[in-house]
């Protein structure tokens, strides 16, 4: 059965339309559940006393005065957690060469970064356990830091782990083509250097764990705010030696994650472990002080990059040689290797060309770790392509529109495996560019700029295509080792009264996965959405699932909920049919009615299917099925990923004065495939471009040389505030892919991938004719400056 | 210590129009005490510095950051929450702009944007989209990138105001 | 992040606040609107502190007038100055500067005596009262003095108030008819502190200029005062760069805010109608 996705007056055609968000009421209420609202009975509290050095030898541990202060219960170091908690290595199987060493809950012989926890104190209250842990003396011995990336590798750095022989994590070069026959001989080859800042997550509720051991049970329970529950269920149980089946795992709201809660931390394994030891729950909250330094960061790259075109302004390759700082580990069970891995897939992701180079170099060194964070790889690599596009346009006097035009890839060419070895099922990028021409009125917008120039006030288009990769398959982590779930299921059960219970492997932050999942139910069975409850974020209910993050929420999920749902109305429709003495292939379920499908007659509610089912099963027939309960699970295997496409533009003005750059206008047109949603999509593109835009103008961990953290705190890391920032329209191409039913790609990753590249873009668009350019993000009003030359010391 | 310090102290206030009596530590800011030991966990602790906004309650009828209000300064005042302005309807319209226009995600920042437009929508006037912006600037939403929210107030303010809401074309 | 305390008591008037820092041996803090102290205190940055509360000393709130002066208690928030029709008129530069400070929830509860108080260089109070050449009022237990602005701030976050005295009212000579008061400043976010920032008061064609975000410390920019005085408006700005020593951190380096405090002192004499 196909559903008639081209009409939208189809029956409980739920799936395309803007429904309510059924968790919404709650949420503003103030009636959500996050990990921090929730007080257990002989609940305690952990505090973690955390590296101030970037690279110390860890001497001897005095504990004697935060034992003797008041309400302190229990102090830990990493010796005693490594007693019962086994060490882990980010490392995918893979990615060949990979190195990194293993990892603690609480460092054991070396502290590796500010922030890295050393001790934990656990006390009745916060307060108290925070009290103690500034009384613990922890004998340091400096040791000499890494924290420049482009010398890691050089004979004189210090290496960071002696074991592994230098500070080379990672390194790996994709190549197709002739490229260097190619960029010796074209007509015109354009280089940068770009910079992208290292950003962390800043999640509004900052991480949170409780977690309790119930020895009588053998059981743990850890309520937790993650995005992926089955995943630490599965690792909880392997580091603490318990069954599988004996973790449950609970992620009830979620205050944001972005990826940020995607990881294994040290300090919640150490609270788990903890909460072995002392048999009662541990709540371990992290403060924003401690989030700045032990959230995972992410971004931190520095690319060389050409471009080769003919005289007529056609692509002909692109060479990048990328750089990337991940901190001392790498992250587990992702790997920090990832997003350069990312840039060298995506470099030139939208473009025709048939020669291709990029190598990246992931280094240790002593700063936070950096990790997967929403559009993992996509903000670098669309900066380094449009940048060099842009500027090759530029220099070769092409409009900007115009070069897009002559090298995306052709809308009917498709499927298209590209140089850089992508398989692409089938994008839009020009009918993209079409929607987005005329979203903004190009020309228009030209006219004005021209007008204002003359007028001496600067302004500033910027354009930025991209792809995204979505619904990846098991060739992203299951293929390295992760024990990471690239397949999710959902099971729907009808109860007696026709409404209808989902139980879904992938998890709500806020995307809105409740909604959709509830809309897809709803459609696949026949009754109302409001009518559908969803359940999310419970190891021990759901079916075994990946959770949410690359996007994969609707696309995967999603397809399992289509499919689960369709199986209940099937199963209803069976036993209607033998209650009705008809065939089911005549009847249809319609707004939770069973009816006759040709002409639309009401016979039975599914109500009624349920009071004989659950009550009255034997008035039916022995042996007929009536398992109104039902579960799928959906995994991808035509494509490793779902691409998606789209573009964006930034309409700026920049303040030559003060390199002050004012946000004007943003637009974005982007192809997910099936809109499940349009509001939804709508607001997923919307915050992710203003993520976007806080790495183009605000967002940088700042180090010093040693590697001391400079900017730990809201007030001096900045985030995007709501004076700064443009309205934005937000415009659809929908290009469904054939691998499900559904055919949904993933959304949520879209608007930070392209945001940035586009505001550069337009930052040089408006101060190129005055001999400036900026390529080292965040582009402050200072770097704005300097690239004008009004500054130079 | 002298005599005339404490670090208990006693306190009689209202909350969300109940009178309560509590004694506190002396540097329990007054965030923790409307999670800790009222149970009212609908604002939240963000970041306890006051830069987030996360945990902006109305005191005495105005805005103020919960983290950077010791409850001990708080002695007779009147304090409302989330909880006890939805109980109390004086809300309802931007909470059902809110979800109207999907102006939440994760909604941990939700009820300190509420407690902050509410100070803006009972001024009478509309006020244009770039003063919503800047008096919301307190707010940090991770989210939803703003417009959403600014979209809700605008609407709120302009129907309080008795003129048309134009923005609801957004929400197909 | 958990405020530590050593105690806390409630202050019923000046004297008795006094008398309580007199009793907490050195380690007295004067609590007023609390949006620097109570962050400071949540960010681990002081412990065991003494707070006396001064908040509830209903006399310390307000402005009025006493002959050609404007009386503004220490205690008025910074809300109240925005909107307190007497500041609107009689200082026009601090009504101005309230909206400039963080942000509603803050306004409602931070003071202007706080802000002065606290001396954080780049606030935006501590510039106006210089350029207001505002004189501060110090009670303590010797006594009342009063003290002039450009006398009051000594360093970073440092001033000429004793640990045992209290900062209880600001007096400003009232604006006269055709002073022009402005107050411009560059901040990356709305509420944010200002990366630079000027504080002007033009009187019978003489200047005043505070500067904020700018040095180690509010910074009276006398020989930028002497040239715009003089009708010099491109000696002016060479000699604001040398009044002023500004911080490099990681928002901005010294000479980036050295040029940014060039750029507004240049939109502000365009403002007030100096050719360029």
């Amino acid at each position: 059965m196909t559903i008639r996705f081209e009409d939208p007056n189809r029956p409980n055609s739920y799936i395309g339309r803007t429904v309510p968000r059924p968790n919404a009421g709650k949420l503003v209420a103030g009636r959500g559940r996050y990990v921090d609202d929730i007080v257990l009975p002989r609940m305690v509290h952990v505090a973690f006393v955390r590296s101030p050095h970037p690279h110390a030898r860890i001497g001897a541990i005095e504990t004697g005065a935060a034992l003797a202060e008041k309400g302190v219960l229990k102090v830990f170091t990493g010796k005693d957690l490594a007693e019962i908690c086994t060490p882990w290595e980010g490392k995918l199987a893979h990615l060949q060469g990979m190195k990194t060493p293993p990892q603690h809950p609480l460092a054991v012989e070396r502290a590796c970064w500010v922030g890295e926890p050393v001790v934990a104190v656990v006390g009745r209250t916060r307060a108290e356990a925070e009290a103690g842990a500034a009384l613990v003396e922890i004998d340091f011995e400096p040791l000499p830091a890494v924290t420049d990336i482009r010398t890691a590798l050089d004979k004189g750095t210090p290496v960071l782990h002696e074991a592994l022989g230098d500070n080379l994590c990672f390194r790996k070069s994709n190549e197709a083509g002739e490229v260097d026959r190619v960029f010796a001989e074209a007509p015109r080859v354009v280089e940068a250097t770009f910079k992208t800042a290292r950003h962390t997550g800043v999640t509004l509720e900052p991480r949170v764990i409780i977690t309790d051991w119930n020895g009588a049970d053998g059981q743990l329970t850890a309520h937790v705010s993650n995005q992926a529950p089955h995943m630490l269920q599965v690792l909880l149980a392997g580091h603490l030696d318990i069954p599988e089946s004996r973790v449950h795992v609970i992620c009830g709201d979620v205050g944001g994650s972005f990826g940020l809660k995607v990881h294994v931390y040290p300090d919640e394994v150490a609270t788990a472990a903890i909460a072995k030891i002392m048999g009662r729950p541990v709540k371990f909250a992290s403060d924003r002080v401690e989030a700045f330094t032990s959230d995972i960061h992410a971004r931190d790259h520095e690319a060389t990059g050409r471009i080769a075109l003919d005289e007529n302004g056609m692509i002909l390759g692109f060479d990048v040689d990328d750089w990337t700082g991940i901190g001392p580990y790498s992250i587990y069970p992702r790997t920090s290797a990832v997003e350069g891995l990312q840039v060298t897939n995506l470099i030139g992701g939208p473009y025709a060309f048939d020669h291709y180079r990029c190598r990246t170099s992931v280094v240790f060194q002593n700063k936070g770790i950096c990790a997967q964070y929403r559009a993992v790889g996509h903000p670098v690599a669309v900066a380094i392509t449009e940048g060099l596009v842009d500027k090759a346009a530029a220099e070769m006097g092409i409009d900007p529109i115009e070069i897009r035009r002559r090298n995306l890839i052709a809308d009917d060419d498709y499927p298209k495996t590209t140089a850089a070895g992508l398989k692409l099922e089938g994008l839009s990028h020009h009918k993209s560019l079409d929607s987005l021409i005329e979203a903004m009125d190009y020309e228009g917008l030209r006219a004005e700029q021209k007008d204002l120039r003359e007028k001496g006030v600067h302004r500033g288009i910027g354009i930025a295509s991209f792809i995204e990769l979505t619904n990846p398959s098991p060739f992203m982590y299951g293929i390295g080792g992760a024990r990471i779930s690239a397949q999710d299921g959902c099971t729907v059960r009808m109860d007696p009264d026709g409404s209808v219970v989902a139980l879904t492997g992938v998890t709500e932050q806020g995307q809105g996965t409740e909604a959709i999942m509830a809309q897809i139910v709803a459609e696949a069975v026949g009754v109302s959405p409001d009518l559908v409850r969803v359940v999310t974020g419970d190891t021990r209910v759901t079916p075994f699932g990946g959770g949410t993050w690359a996007s994969r929420g609707a696309g995967i999920g999603g397809e399992a909920a289509l499919q689960a749902g369709r199986a209940v109305r099937q199963q209803a429709l069976e036993v209607a049919a033998a209650m009705l003495q008809a065939k089911a292939g005549d009847l249809d379920v319609r707004d939770g009615i069973i009816v006759d499908a040709r002409s639309g007659e009401e016979r039975l509610t599914l109500a009624e299917v349920g009071r004989i089912v659950y009550f009255r099963g034997d008035t039916l027939p022995k042996g007929l099925p009536r398992e109104l309960m039902q579960t799928r699970h959906f995994i991808t295997s035509d494509y490793p990923y779902a691409f998606t496409n789209g573009v964006q533009a930034s309409y700026v003005e920049v303040d030559t004065d003060t390199g002050f750059v004012k946000l004007l206008k943003h637009w974005c047109v982007e192809d997910c495939g099936r809109i499940i949603n349009p509001l939804l999509v709508d607001e997923q593109i919307r915050g992710g471009i203003v993520q976007g835009i806080g790495a183009a103008l605000f967002e940088e961990v700042c180090y010093d040389a040693s590697g001391q953290m400079l900017n730990g705190t809201m007030a001096d890391y900045l985030v995007p505030m709501s004076a700064e920032m443009p309205d934005m329209v937000i415009r659809h191409v929908e290009t469904p892919t054939a691998e499900s039913a559904l055919g949904a790609k993933g959304a949520g990753e879209a608007g930070t991938a392209g945001a940035p590249a586009a505001i550069m873009n337009a930052i040089n668009d408006a101060i190129r004719p005055l001999g400036g350019t900026v390529t080292h993000m965040p582009f402050t009003p200072e770097r704005i400056l300097r690239a004008l030359g009004t500054i130079t010391d | 210590m002298s005599e005339h310090f404490r670090s208990r102290i006693d306190l009689e206030f209202t909350v969300n129009g109940e009178a309560v009596e509590l004694t506190v530590p002396a540097g329990r800011h007054l965030i923790d005490v409307l999670r800790l030991d009222l149970e009212l966990t609908g604002s939240h602790a963000g970041c306890e510095h006051g830069v987030c906004g996360a945990c902006t309650v109305l005191v005495d009828g105005q805005t103020v950051r919960g983290c950077l209000t010791l409850a001990a300064q708080l002695d007779g005042a009147e304090i409302w929450t989330v909880e006890g302005l939805t109980e109390s309807g004086a809300i309802a319209d931007l909470q059902a702009a809110f979800v109207e226009r999907n102006a939440l995600q994760c909604g941990y920042c939700t009820p300190g944007m509420l407690a902050s437009a509410k100070t803006l929508v009972e001024s009478g006037s509309v006020p244009s989209r770039e003063a919503i912006r800047e008096h919301m600037s307190g707010n940090y939403c991770r989210c939803t990138g703003y417009e959403a929210i600014v979209d809700a107030i605008e609407t709120v303010a302009r129907t309080r105001a008795g003129v048309e809401a134009r923005v609801e074309a957004k929400v197909r | 992040m958990k405020a530590s305390i050593g105690g806390y008591a409630r202050a019923e008037s000046v004297p008795h606040a006094l008398s309580l820092l007199g009793e907490a041996d050195g380690v007295g803090r004067i609590l007023a609107g609390g949006q620097s102290l109570i962050a400071a205190l949540n960010l681990g940055v002081s412990a065991g502190d003494m707070l006396v509360d001064i908040t509830g000393i209903e006399t310390l709130r307000g402005a009025t007038l006493d002959g050609d002066r404007l009386v503004i208690g220490a205690l008025t928030r910074h809300g109240d100055i925005a909107r307190d029709p007497l500041i609107a008129e009689h200082a026009p530069l601090l009504a101005a500067a309230a909206p400039l400070i963080a942000h509603d929830a803050i306004r409602n509860r931070g003071t202007i005596g706080g802000s002065l108080a606290h001396a954080d260089p780049a606030a935006e109070y501590p510039a106006c009262v210089l350029a207001l050449d505002a004189t501060l009022v110090l009670e303590g237990p010797a006594g009342r003095r009063e003290v002039a602005a450009e006398d009051f701030f000594l360093g970073l976050f440092e001033t000429a108030r004793a640990d045992e005295e209290i900062l209880t009212a600001i007096l400003i000579p009232c604006a006269r008819p055709g002073d022009r008061h402005v107050i411009r400043e560059a901040a990356r976010r709305a509420g944010d502190y200002a990366l630079a920032g000027l504080a002007v008061v033009r009187r019978e064609g003489r200047h005043r200029i505070g500067a904020f975000g700018l040095d180690d410390r509010p910074v009276l920019c006398a020989g930028a005062m002497a040239k715009w005085d003089a009708g010099d408006v491109d000696g002016m700005i060479a000699a604001l760069a040398k009044d002023i020593d500004p911080p490099s951190d990681t928002q901005a380096s010294a000479s980036y805010r050295r040029h940014l405090a060039g750029v507004l002192l240049r939109r502000i004499a365009a403002e007030l109608g100096e050719a360029q």
